[in-house]
């Protein structure tokens, strides 16, 4: 046994910290806050790096470590100016068809949640994908990665779940894959979907095409899905009435796009990362300013309570079946109109609006009178939530 | 939501920042700081900033418990949880604070068993659950938090739990506030006291803040109106020239304190002679141990620890920033080498760190914003 204090006798330098500092060195000394503000959003556009020399969760947290991995090794390694737009799905042409395809893994824990499961979430997920690209779902391909030991009911509860989803959805899981690892090296069943759609309408929505003047609209509650998972798992011991909102969005996206046309601008569904991290991405893709109004955001009194005790912001929780459209002001009406009429939008908000500055921000104007900024998350309160 | 809302309302907001702006005197300017870093969190998270004269500034004190713990510790926390069959526990935002040679994050990806918990009872049923296992509960926090880990001891005593100790950080906030007074360059016109430490300690550790150093405190809530409330009340005494203790969080804080709670962290842990802060350096009797009789239950006493100092980059300025005698932004390192993903300082580690909040919430020109009336003070495009 060794006993050793405080006072510690020898001293070291932590090398990555002092590397850091040198990296940034011989900046000019700046006087107002207006120049150093300037300098740090020039340092953010610079490209990223991965820092760590290995993989943690925060990769897979939708924030900050994910975009910066996804750009620094696989935009790097695949480029090509599809991916590089970085949206929910690719759009292609081929043959004279123009289609969008997209791809999604599943990784849920508890497989089973209250309003869904691993099954129709991996399907939902996946034709959401494609209905933010403006494009009508068509097929489905589904890959399992089951772990030795994991029960075959199990397995047809899950298989079941698809394919009702799939049937609501309007498509067909027409290919596949099966593998299976030994015990511990999975946890129980990981399932990755692909999907193809055709885009039928002659849009071009993108995250780089929001402008100053424009609504943002959120289609229902946000963070059901997420706190719902967060409880599921009976870590916390708090039992509230909520269920997960996972759901296929197509219905209400095509809805959405003939009332509001050329007006509409960008979809997302507000997945990993919740709407925080969406219009982080639309505010630095189109280079404008999101202003969202705090008391206009919709969130429901329970998830509201369990973030506040969770110390979780429900900007930043995921969503499995709402989504984010930014729109022309002058068509906002018709789209709220639209959602509205519809089951899965009958909660849809106007949140804010688009802004010309600060470009690359989101700012919320907070319920209690003040202003202040919603940036991209960093780092990860919440794992394996889809 | 009940018990939130009315906390948070904005007109009520609005009237209490005219009151404070009517007893702002012409020329004159008002320095306060909020000790804790819950306080720091609140302040931007509801832009209460905003609501405040130009001419009262708030100061972001010490009180983050994740921000203050030296990088050295982290690094000795990562050897016990490297050690075979060790499952180390801790809240979850330690998990990214960094330590000389990375954070818990960096051990787990590298193969630790580093576990998330919510209470130190949730690491002391893991270690139920693992007989095969030892399981160390990383302790931080101030005297909010110690009774907590104090309890859990005692229950494990008594179950005769023997595969769980704890690492102990805690630390205490009047050596902290101490400190702060003593330095030279100090230019605060008074204290928001620290509300969930104060539910513990209660008020009157406060006193000598009053009667000997002449700044005046008040112990306050969490909830942004609360704030507002505590910094009306610091400049009604400035007006009326009174220098006392006052608590604006009385709905939850005792005058006394909570003399069960004292006793049980005084059973379970004694002040160590000192204990380094980050950012603040070596504080006398600032932290606290475990003692002797519950040797059984160290961390510090079971595993051989490297007990290395890591110093702090020469370039970071937190200590001035942590004194209110720099703003944030006017850190040379700030946002650039030092931002909330490659924190190089204390302040910018956790979410409560005066650093991080302002690069997280605050980090736009308000002047800007205020002068070009630019669209976002414009009201939302459709009316709900």
């Amino acid at each position: 046994m060794t006993r050793t204090g405080n006072g510690r006798a020898t001293t070291v330098h932590a090398g990555w910290a002092e590397e850091a500092v040198a990296t940034h060195a011989g900046a000019e000394h700046l006087r107002t806050e207006e120049q150093v503000l300037e300098r740090i959003e020039r340092a953010r556009r610079r490209r990223p790096r991965v820092r760590e020399e290995r993989i943690t969760l925060a990769h897979g947290a939708g924030g900050k470590a994910t975009h910066t991995l996804i750009e620094a090794v696989f935009v790097e390694a695949f480029r090509n100016p599809v991916l590089e737009q970085l949206e929910d799905g690719a759009s292609l042409e081929v043959g004279g068809a123009r289609l969008a395809f997209t791809t999604d893994s599943y990784v849920v824990s508890p497989l089973f949640f209250p309003g869904g499961d691993i099954g129709d979430l991996a399907v939902n997920g996946t034709v959401n994908d494609l209905a933010m690209c403006g494009a009508r779902p068509l097929h489905l391909s589904a890959g399992f990665i089951l772990e030795e030991g994991f029960p075959v009911a199990d397995l047809r509860r899950i298989a079941d779940s698809m394919a009702r989803a799939a049937a609501a959805a309007g498509v067909q899981i027409v290919t596949g894959d099966t593998k299976v690892v030994p015990r511990g090296k999975a946890d129980g069943c990981f399932i990755t979907t692909a999907g193809v759609g055709v885009l039928e309408r002659p849009l071009a929505l993108s995250a780089t095409a929001a402008r100053p003047g424009d609504a943002v609209i959120v289609s229902g509650p946000l963070g059901d899905h997420g706190i719902t998972i967060m409880l599921a798992r009976g870590e916390l011991d708090i039992e509230a009435d909520l269920s997960s909102d996972t759901a296929a969005l197509h219905e209400l996206t095509a809805g959405l796009l003939d009332a509001g046309g050329d007006g509409v601008r960008v979809l997302r569904d507000a997945t990993r990362g919740g709407v925080a991290t969406i219009l982080n991405e639309i505010a630095a893709a189109s280079q404008v300013a999101v202003v969202v109004d705090e008391a206009s955001v919709p969130v429901r009194e329970v998830v509201t309570g369990a973030a506040e005790l969770l110390g979780i912001d429900p900007l930043y929780v995921a969503c499995e079946g709402r989504l984010v459209a930014v729109v022309d002001a002058s068509r906002a009406e018709a789209v709220m109109a639209a959602l509205r009429a519809h089951p899965l939008g009958d909660g849809a908000a106007v949140i804010g609006h688009v802004a010309d500055d600060p470009p690359g921000l989101v700012l919320l104007r907070t319920a209690f009178g003040g202003t202040r900024i919603v940036d991209m998350l960093v780092g990860d309160p919440l794992p394996r939530i889809c | 939501m009940k018990f939130v809302d009315e906390f948070r309302d904005a007109d009520t907001a609005r009237s209490v920042a005219a009151r404070i702006a009517a007893l702002c005197e012409p020329g004159r300017r008002y320095a306060f700081m909020e000790v804790c870093g819950g306080h720091t969190h609140t302040i931007y998270k509801h832009g209460l900033e905003d609501h405040l004269p130009e001419s009262v500034r708030l100061v972001h004190g010490p009180g983050c418990p994740v921000c203050v713990l030296p990088m050295g510790r982290v690094d000795d926390a990562i050897a016990i949880a490297q050690e075979p069959d060790v499952i180390m526990t801790a809240f979850g935002d330690m998990m990214r604070v960094p330590g000389g040679d990375g954070s818990f994050f960096d051990a787990k990806a590298a193969g630790a068993d580093i576990r998330m918990v919510y209470s130190p009872l949730d690491a002391l049923k893991i270690a139920r659950n693992h007989p095969d296992k030892h399981v160390v509960f990383m302790a931080i926090g101030f005297e909010t938090t110690a009774p907590s880990t104090a309890m859990t001891v005692l229950r494990a005593a008594r179950e005769g739990i023997e595969n769980f100790s704890i690492f102990c950080n805690h630390v205490t906030i009047i050596p902290a506030i101490k400190a702060i007074l003593d330095s030279p360059d100090l230019r605060l016109d008074g204290f928001l006291g620290p509300g969930h430490v104060s539910t513990v300690i209660g008020c009157r550790p406060y006193e000598f803040i009053a009667a000997r150093h002449g700044k005046p405190l008040v112990t306050a809530g969490f909830e942004p109106l609360d704030i507002l409330q505590s910094v009306h009340q610091l400049m009604l005494q400035l007006h009326e020239g009174r220098c006392e203790v006052e608590n604006q969080y009385s709905r939850v804080v005792p005058w006394n304190g909570n003399r069960r709670a004292l006793e049980v962290i005084g059973e379970v842990m004694e002040l160590r002679p000192y204990f380094e802060w980050r950012g603040l350096g070596f504080i006398s009797q600032s932290a606290m141990q475990m003692r002797a009789e519950y040797a059984r239950f160290d961390a510090e006493r079971i595993f051989r620890v490297p007990g290395v100092r890591v110093a702090d980059p020469k370039a970071c300025q937190c200590g001035e920033v942590l004194k209110g005698v720099l703003e944030p932004w006017e850190c040379k390192v700030f946002g650039t080498a030092c931002t909330p993903e490659t924190p190089i300082g204390t302040c910018m580690v956790s979410s409560e760190g005066a650093c991080a909040a302002y690069y997280n919430f605050g980090r736009f020109s308000r002047e800007r914003v205020r002068a070009g009336g630019t669209t976002m003070l414009a009201d939302p495009v459709v009316r709900r």
